[in-house]
């Protein structure tokens, strides 16, 4: 399996109608560009509708993590259908849960609090990352 | 007498989050969506088509389309064909980018000012098509 096969393959959510697609996107920016690229790889769930042949394989083999905007959940149920392993279904609205004082808003571009619950979810991803790489660390140092 | 519903055009973008041509098409049509065109045009994330319902699905049955697509792989108009109907028109941005000699644009998650050129030109382009659509072009 190659090094790029065995990053954590990260799918957002492409809602265009809320806030809490922008949100999703930009969480998976900050995660896949500035938080933790070696361990991950960014899958446009455009690709993944139209049955891309090249991101269904790094789907299929490799751990995911879905960032869903809504409670549709299209990020999800299209990993599920590509066969890829879901180590965690991360939601905005569960995020948004978790911090209630956040009035997110904007679609083209999030106001203050939007931005602040994009820095909250992206943690909750490299949690579930960190997390994923500890048991092959251990393996690899042993 | 009652008052008919309001024909609209359904926009729907590619949204591809690992190219700025993506960023693009989103920009562009949110540009449309809540500015240039609010009373005339309606939108759909495109993996509605498949995560949603039956009326999703007849989302395109239902209205014109328009497809924005950030590459020539077309997620959004084989999407919409595929799932719902044939749009009515189409806009690819990487089509555009090179139709108009702009600069390549970058940044996925902040465009450049070359995108933001792209985002300008695409959504002039989409309130063309959406009057054309709706018969109010040439008024």
């Amino acid at each position: 399996m190659s090094s790029a096969q065995r990053k954590v393959a990260i799918v957002p959510c492409s809602g265009i109608g809320k806030p809490y697609g922008t949100i999703s996107r930009i969480a998976a920016y900050q995660v896949t560009e500035e938080d933790r690229p070696e361990q991950t790889r960014l899958v446009p769930l455009a690709l993944l509708v139209m049955g891309d042949e090249e991101y269904g394989r790094i789907v299929a083999e490799s751990p995911a993590i879905t960032i869903d905007g809504c409670p549709q959940a299209c990020a999800t149920k299209m990993v599920q259908q590509c066969g890829g392993t879901i180590v965690r279904e991360c939601s905005v609205l569960g995020t948004a849960r978790n911090h209630r004082d956040l009035k997110p808003q904007g679609i083209a571009e999030l106001n203050e609090d939007g931005e602040k619950l994009v820095v909250a979810l992206a943690e909750v991803v490299v949690e579930v990352i960190d997390a994923c790489a500890q048991p092959s660390k251990g393996v690899n140092h042993a | 007498m009652p008052e008919l519903p309001r024909k609209k055009v359904g926009i729907i973008a590619c949204s591809g989050e690992e190219l700025p041509e993506g960023t693009i098409t989103r920009l562009a049509v949110l540009r449309v969506l809540h500015q240039l065109r609010p009373d005339d045009t309606v939108t759909i994330c495109l993996p509605l088509f498949l995560a949603g319902g039956e009326g999703d699905r007849n989302f395109a049955r239902t209205h014109p389309t328009i497809a924005v697509d950030g590459c020539e792989k077309r997620c959004a108009f084989r999407g919409t064909e595929k799932y719902s109907n044939r749009p009515a028109a189409a806009i690819v941005v990487t089509d555009l980018i090179a139709r108009h000699g702009l600069v390549q644009p970058h940044g996925c998650r902040k465009l450049d000012a070359a995108g933001m050129l792209a985002v300008e030109i695409a959504s002039q382009q989409l309130i063309e098509m959406v009057d054309e659509l709706l018969g109010k072009d040439g008024v």
